[in-house]
């Protein structure tokens, strides 16, 4: 490496959020010119460490320095000062005002302190427009106007508006077309080219191969191996760094003798598809059976549950619970029919948080304990508190807010109201996300032996050694096709991951023997 | 080139797990703080008016006026209290009052007696809500701008019906009802209907599943609706709820005053709403209070006899009643943050 003053210098970057240690301890150092890539699964902390280098999020610990000074990025202003710029996976833009307004949001050109030249601001925004290569962006335009393409260009042109010396672009390929990330990476050329700095997130590693300089790979809230030349470290020892875990996953065995191939399903999908997020889906689960869906965000994962579910209304196919179709786009329907969602957004999509465990746990079933709508609150609590205590929730008293339980426990809460229902089929969508480590394993062992007492669980999740370890069966998915299907003994987290990540058209040049590709025989992504 | 950066550390995984004090304990105490308070507050002006006017504010007729007074924004109130709680809002309420009451006392309504009058007031309050409800729940306006739709358009077909003139009531049935020594029980009438949707409106939001889709839907939709809720049906029927109450308050108003006016229920809305928030009803939705919103009533109603008895203007009032919102809502939010 040059031994000139690196532009940026973290180290020893430390974050927490409650029950979860989301930074470690995490160094970093990107030097003027260069394109310095961060890879990492999901969880591993890469969003953190770039909202910490935003000035979005306060470090609890760890200095940072810039161009040899130790600074703190009290705000986003004061990072934007220092001349960092973020470009967002959820673009930040403003849909109602027009692209030079968006693109000069916060720091207008103006007559007199407040009166915004709104020509000058256009003119400028023309030549940023046109330095990115899309002067056909009219500046005039609304944003919500333009396709997500266009506003990614408009998001980046905001950033270059600033005197800005870094870039973080936050997985900026994901929703373009190939020939537009072509122009992206011929934008990043002619930035880094002006000594420009840019961090770049990407899943893809084919992309990281060709624009980027070196590699800083974090895993479990820590950088397991930082400055690697991106170029000529070979696939398998990237993965192997992003996969080599230090945290033991405790899974519960599997039975002994997986359900026979005769028993018949109790969830069977025929061609489920909805336009842009997923395609002709067919699946089974059995009654006994973990059926596992592995992909990466974006590959359909969670729309797929919750268009199983009813709560999103399929373009195509149909869904079956013994053998009777479903309405679908229904999800009363559904909830009647035997099935069971515990959402991914569980404070958003599942939990009254002001309420308690004990109506939470009963939502779904009260009418069961109400004569004309009246309530006997005692046989509801009775029953909230078996279901409850069937899955060990702690503190075993379900009249406390659930908003005071842990991750954990409030994720028992959303399942005891699946099991107070007596439902047949439980779908899970990311069940350990904000859980910490030591509560997973409780969490796989009541998944477990939900199954083995006859519930057919489909499982969802973007931490791959869950999904292999806890399943019995495996889909593996990319941008809404499965790709690949096989028993989860069969498969391994590097299989998973060249499954999952071989997502461009662009060869993958060092794929470890024995994973060349789809072995499903589908089809390439047609793009 | 390759240097790891940051070996793992031992034994820095562990997490702290921090014991919670009983919350619910906290909960429990902190509703009954709210409440307390709103009591003392409603003491505190008793003595005042006590003080200022001993003889007229503590007459048993004045106490009596000033209950009866409560019960039509009382009953709109409760009502408007379940709208809230869902995360909803009902601007329409004075207008549905007025029209209510307009519809009820023309000509032909009164030639059916008393029977067609309370009738009528119902229904016209329903079908306001129906309208309302359809809107939102089916329509997929918002609440805001659907009610206020209702508002402007109620108040106008109100006039249309009355010419602006006061239609009086002819029905004797309807008048004896509104006497000063009409009593039902030992009560007055009024004061026993308020009492009543009071009773019922406590018990269906605490004690049934209606009350507990109402809190679900306003504490968080789309977890309600994802656990099998009908979000659309609940939030129907809740403006349903909210014009039934306005349809009876209407009623009320036909006996208190004797006539049908299309000035009825002017802003109402607002004093509702008023009453229901610094009662201890969250506007964002999610928790309600029937107890909390009928001594939000209780309050103001005072309010309004004590400035009236010390013969200050209207004017001073509503300045108090805005103090006193504003206070309310700081002091909510002292306890809510202490969390």
């Amino acid at each position: 490496m040059a031994p000139e003053l690196p532009l940026l210098t973290m180290s020893g970057i430390t974050k927490s959020f409650p029950g979860v240690r989301a930074l470690d301890g995490v160094d970093l150092d990107v030097q003027a010119g260069e394109v310095h890539c961060l890879l990492g699964q999901n969880g591993a902390g890469k969003s953190t460490l770039i909202k910490v280098l935003a000035g979005a999020h306060q470090p609890d610990g760890g200095t940072i320095g810039w161009r040899g000074e130790p600074v703190t990025l009290k705000s986003p202003i004061a990072a934007m000062r220092l001349g960092i710029a973020t470009i967002y996976q959820e673009l930040d833009l403003v849909e109602h005002l027009s692209v030079a307004e968006n693109v000069h949001l916060g720091h207008e050109p103006t007559t007199a302190g407040f009166v915004v030249r709104g020509k000058a601001a256009r003119a400028s925004t023309a030549a940023l427009l046109k330095r990115l290569g899309h002067p056909e962006i009219d500046p005039a335009r609304l944003v919500g106007e333009l396709s997500a393409a266009q506003q990614q260009i408009v998001s980046m042109a905001r950033a270059l508006s600033h005197d800005v010396r870094l870039i973080v672009m936050d997985e900026p390929s994901a929703a373009l077309d190939p020939d537009e990330v072509d122009n992206l990476f011929r934008i990043v050329g002619d930035l880094t080219a002006d000594g420009v700095a840019v961090v770049y997130i990407s899943h893809r590693l084919e992309e990281i191969r060709r624009i980027g300089d070196r590699v800083t790979v974090l895993k479990d809230g820590r950088a397991v191996a930082g400055g690697l030349p991106a170029k000529s470290t070979p696939t398998r020892e990237v993965v192997a760094l992003m996969t080599g875990r230090n945290v033991e996953y405790v899974f519960p065995d599997r039975p002994p003798a997986p359900p026979p191939e005769a028993t018949t399903p109790v969830l069977e999908v025929r061609g489920l598809a909805r336009d842009g997020e997923f395609e002709a889906l067919d699946l089974d689960v059995r009654p006994g059976e973990i059926v596992g869906l592995a992909g990466l965000v974006g590959s359909g994962r969670s729309e797929i549950l919750e268009t199983i579910y009813g709560a999103r209304r399929p373009s195509a196919g149909e869904v079956r619970v013994d053998g009777r179709p479903l309405r679908t786009g229904s999800v009363r329907a559904a909830v009647r029919a035997g099935l069971g969602l515990a959402p991914e957004e569980r404070k958003a999509q599942a939990l009254l948080m002001l309420e308690s465990v004990t109506r939470n746990v009963s939502v779904s079933t009260m009418s069961r304990f109400a004569r004309v709508g009246w309530i006997d609150r005692g046989a509801e609590y009775r029953a909230a508190r078996a279901a409850t205590r069937e899955l060990s929730l702690r503190p075993d008293n379900p009249a406390v807010p659930v908003r005071t339980l842990s991750g954990g426990n409030q994720q028992k809460a959303v399942l005891a109201r699946w099991l107070l229902r007596g439902c047949r089929v439980l779908l899970l969508d990311e069940p350990t996300r904000g859980v910490d480590v030591g509560a997973r394993a409780e969490l796989y062992a009541v998944v477990r032996r939900l199954a083995d007492e006859g519930l057919a669980v489909l499982l969802v999740s973007s931490e791959v050694p869950e999904v292999l370890g806890l399943a019995d069966r495996v889909l593996v998915l990319r941008e809404g096709r499965v790709v690949h299907t096989a028993p989860a003994r069969e498969l391994d987290e590097h299989r998973v991951l060249d499954l999952v990540m071989e997502g461009s058209p662009v060869a993958s040049a060092a794929s470890p023997a024995g994973a060349a590709g789809p072995a499903t025989g589908e089809g390439r992504p047609a793009s | 080139m390759t240097r790891p950066v940051s070996p793992p550390r031992d034994g820095t995984d562990k997490v702290t797990q921090v014991a919670e004090p009983p919350a619910w304990r906290t909960v429990l105490f902190r509703a009954d703080v709210r409440t307390l308070s709103l009591v003392g507050v409603l003491a505190a002006l008793i003595v005042i008016g006590g003080l200022t006017k001993p003889d007229e504010f503590l007459d048993t007729r004045n106490l009596q006026l000033v209950l009866t007074q409560a019960s039509v924004i009382g009953v709109v109130t409760v009502g408007m209290t379940f709208v809230i709680t869902s995360g909803g809002i009902d601007l329409s309420v004075g207008a549905i009052v007025a029209l209510a009451s307009v519809w009820a006392t023309t000509v032909a309504t009164q030639e059916y007696g008393f029977a067609g009058i309370l009738f009528t007031a119902v229904i016209v309050g329903v079908g306001c809500g129906m309208v309302n409800g359809l809107l939102i729940a089916y329509g997929g306006m918002v609440p805001f701008i659907a009610t206020l739709a209702m508002l402007a358009s109620a108040r106008g077909l109100a006039l249309q019906i009355t010419d602006g003139k006061t239609q009086i009531v002819e029905v004797q049935g309807v008048l004896d009802l509104g006497e000063r020594d009409a009593y039902v029980l030992g009560i007055p009438p009024l004061v026993l209907v308020f009492a009543v949707v009071t009773v019922i409106g406590w018990l269906v939001l605490n004690r049934t599943t209606f009350g507990r889709r109402t809190v679900a839907v306003g504490g968080n939709a789309e977890a309600a609706r994802l656990a099998g809720i009908d979000v659309r049906r609940q939030r129907l029927y809740l403006y349903l709820l909210s014009g039934l109450c306005c349809g009876i308050a209407a009623f009320l108003l036909i006996v208190l005053s004797g006539s049908g006016q299309n000035t009825n229920g002017n802003l109402y809305e607002l004093d509702a709403i008023a009453a229901a928030i610094i009662g201890g009803t969250l506007l964002t939705g999610g928790r309600g209070t029937i107890t909390g919103s009928v001594l939000g009533v209780l309050i103001f109603t005072t309010i309004t006899n004590i400035f009236a008895l010390n013969n200050l203007q209207s004017d001073v009032q509503q300045i108090a009643k805005g103090a006193i919102i504003v206070a309310a809502v700081l002091v909510q939010r002292r306890t809510a943050s202490t969390t």
